[in-house]
């Protein structure tokens, strides 16, 4: 065990897995000069050389597409976007291609790409660079989607991603690039599609994941304080989500509260709580809720930002509310 | 060119005979969709067919070919089984793409052609990453992509170019020059000097040729191919041709004048392929009888197609993605 950020994590998953295959290999911008904007790729141009860690131009639509390309003809590209919100440059080459490619071509073909694309706000980043576009990629056939909440996932997830056959979407947070954590080594990789339960409780099932992981423990602790035992569940992959984890905690909570940093409409919590409203409508003692931003484009300033984050208060009063509601 | 070049007669003849096969698989691929037998979007490769032909009698097996909408001919000159494609088409299970593609995407990876392609350029973005997984493995292969003229607009195709020329790729870019992008005339929407400006603004080494000349292409195919598989990087071919028919198969091409589609069929690449030999003695019973075959053949994959069995109602959910049940 070793303590490590989360963009540490990263960095030892991905040298570790170029250790092991050769035909993995990683493009985007500012790679070797800049080290990934979180120094998550830091020095490894120099130990892997320029042609596998690839400088390009920036030319979203081209990166994406010539990793799906070199993903069809036998290498296991590591595509970096570097925000979500430059995803959407790509949108068209993931979606169309890169989704699609194995099925509509009858199974000749895979394309083991992963497509690091950090969401989420920090520090001001305004609307074009605080992105949470998760429910986007869940909604298209074909791709993974993976939201490592810490260090180890960090390393362990991102292990698994660069070995999945498919497209994984994979998610970092940018506030959680510094944060530290403890990390094994030698782990091996994380089954993709298995939740974590974080913190044990009985009366309501948090569901979250990515940055709202450690907001959600905080609103925990405080809930126990006031009586309220809640069990809080980090899905790790988003696609496929881990309906079993969450399934057994609501049939013994009776209450689901789904958690994210995403816009509410339409954001991935919808299809959480209507899966679970149509198979457990029985077991459920009140109405299921989801906590997410509202539907604004993410604002500059700070105490208009800060109205768009879900806080631990937020989740205290939503769980509190569902606690007291009666069936 | 071609009065420098002096291929053998049983080249012509094979260029001639391979041009034939397209045509007809057009011919009636065309038909079938006006006749309601086929669904969707079937594009005809009629009086492109010399560029295919020309290009593909110079690659090998396994080199690499993206081609675009347009496809057939691409396929077929890369030594696509017809009756598998025809299949493809029909929607039928034991198609090239298990009936799951269509007119679209056929793609026969044990030729190496990664696919015809619904999103204009993006098959050259794809080609310029099988490039680069070439150049990762080493391996001694080229890609060629085929693209029309329409795509010399798309943002994707000219950050390909760059790509290419950047990471000095393995890649010969054909671009089919039919007059149109779709139902509007490219020259109309397309500023500055032309295709081969954009090409060689690149630094890409381009030429033009009539594309209608199988012999010219056949000629400059060797030529080019023989510069990317020595290691020089991308070149450029801008072969100059008409299409006969609309965009579509249901595109009856009225905002054409009959002039100039009458003027564009004058110039038939297989007729001047058949004159070429017929001056150097061929008997016309012989490039009749060369034409029924391609006929008979066509036939043949139609009645096949026709009878082969449909697609079992399990494999809609089949090669989605490894994780997570289709739901």
């Amino acid at each position: 065990m070793t303590v490590l950020s989360y963009a540490e994590a990263a960095r030892l998953a991905l040298l570790q897995e170029m250790e092991r295959d050769p035909n993995v290999w990683v493009l985007g911008e500012d790679l070797g000069p800049e080290g990934g904007v979180a120094g998550q790729y830091a020095g490894l141009q120099q130990r892997f050389g320029k042609s596998r860690v690839v400088d390009t131009p920036i030319s979203e639509s081209t990166i994406m597409g010539a990793a799906i390309g070199a993903a069809m003809c036998g290498t296991r590209p590591v595509v970096e976007l570097r925000y979500a919100d430059f995803g959407l440059c790509a949108a068209d080459e993931i979606v169309n291609q890169a989704a699609k490619a194995r099925y509509m071509l009858g199974g000749q073909v895979r394309v083991p790409a992963v497509i690091r694309q950090p969401i989420g706000m920090r520090d001001g980043m305004a609307a074009q660079h605080s992105q949470s576009t998760e429910a986007w990629w869940i909604h298209i056939p074909g791709l993974v989607v993976v939201a490592p909440s810490t260090p180890a996932d960090n390393h362990a997830l991102l292990k698994a991603a660069v070995r999945c056959d498919d497209p994984v979407i994979y998610m970092e947070h940018k506030e959680l690039w510094t944060v530290r954590g403890e990390v094994d080594e030698s782990a091996a990789p994380a089954p993709l599609g298995n939740a974590a339960v974080v913190r044990e409780g009985r009366d309501v099932t948090i569901v979250t994941w990515s940055s709202m992981v450690s907001v959600c423990l905080a609103a925990a602790q405080a809930l126990a304080e006031s009586g309220v035992s809640a069990e809080v569940i980090d899905l790790r992959t988003l696609w496929p989500w881990d309906k079993d984890a969450v399934f057994a905690s609501v049939v013994r909570s009776g209450r689901l509260l789904v958690v994210h940093q995403a816009v509410r409409v339409g954001g991935f919590g919808a299809e959480i709580v209507s899966e679970v409203a149509e198979q457990l409508f029985d077991k459920l003692k009140t109405a299921p809720r989801r906590l997410g931003a509202p539907r604004v484009p993410v604002p500059y300033s700070e105490p208009l930002e800060m109205r768009c984050r879900i806080t631990a208060d937020d989740i205290v009063a939503a769980a509190i509310g569902m606690a007291r509601a009666e069936a | 060119m071609s009065e420098a070049y002096d291929p053998s007669l049983e080249r012509v003849h094979g260029l001639y005979a391979t041009m034939l096969l397209i045509r007809a698989f057009d011919e009636h691929a065309g038909q079938a969709r006006r006749d309601g037998h086929l669904r969707g979007s079937v594009h005809e490769y009629i009086g492109q067919e010399a560029i295919a032909t020309g290009v593909g009698a110079n690659l090998l097996k396994r080199d690499y070919v993206s081609s675009y909408h347009r496809g057939h001919g691409h396929c077929l000159a890369k030594g696509a089984d017809p009756v598998s494609m025809m299949k493809e088409l029909y929607g039928k299970a034991d198609g090239l793409c298990g009936g799951k593609g269509g007119s679209m995407h056929v793609a026969d990876f044990a030729l190496g052609i990664l696919g015809a392609n619904g999103v204009v350029a993006d098959g050259v973005t794809l080609a310029v990453g099988a490039a680069q997984a070439v150049k990762l493995r080493g391996e001694d292969r080229i890609v060629t992509a085929f693209f029309g003229d329409g795509a010399m607009n798309r943002g994707p195709m000219l950050e390909a170019l760059n790509w290419a020329r950047v990471f000095d790729l393995p890649v010969l870019f054909v671009c089919e020059d039919n007059t149109y992008s779709d139902k509007t005339r490219t020259a109309s929407v397309t500023g500055g000097p032309g295709i081969l400006a954009r090409a060689s603004a690149f630094g890409i080494p381009a030429e033009s040729i009539d594309g209608n000349d199988v012999i010219a292409v056949d000629e400059a195919a060797a030529r080019l191919t023989r510069a990317v598989r020595s290691g020089q990087g991308p070149v450029f071919l801008h072969a100059k041709t008409y299409r006969w028919r609309g965009h579509l198969a249901l595109d009856p091409g009225r905002y054409r004048d009959a002039q100039e589609v009458s003027r564009g069929m004058a110039d038939d690449p297989i007729a001047r392929a058949k004159a070429w030999l017929f001056a150097r003695g061929v008997k016309a019973e012989s490039l009749a009888a060369d034409r029924e075959a391609a006929v008979e053949r066509i036939r043949s994959a139609v009645s096949q197609a026709e009878s082969a069995p449909w697609p079992r109602p399990e494999i809609l959910f089949t090669d989605v993605q490894d994780l997570g049940a289709p739901t």
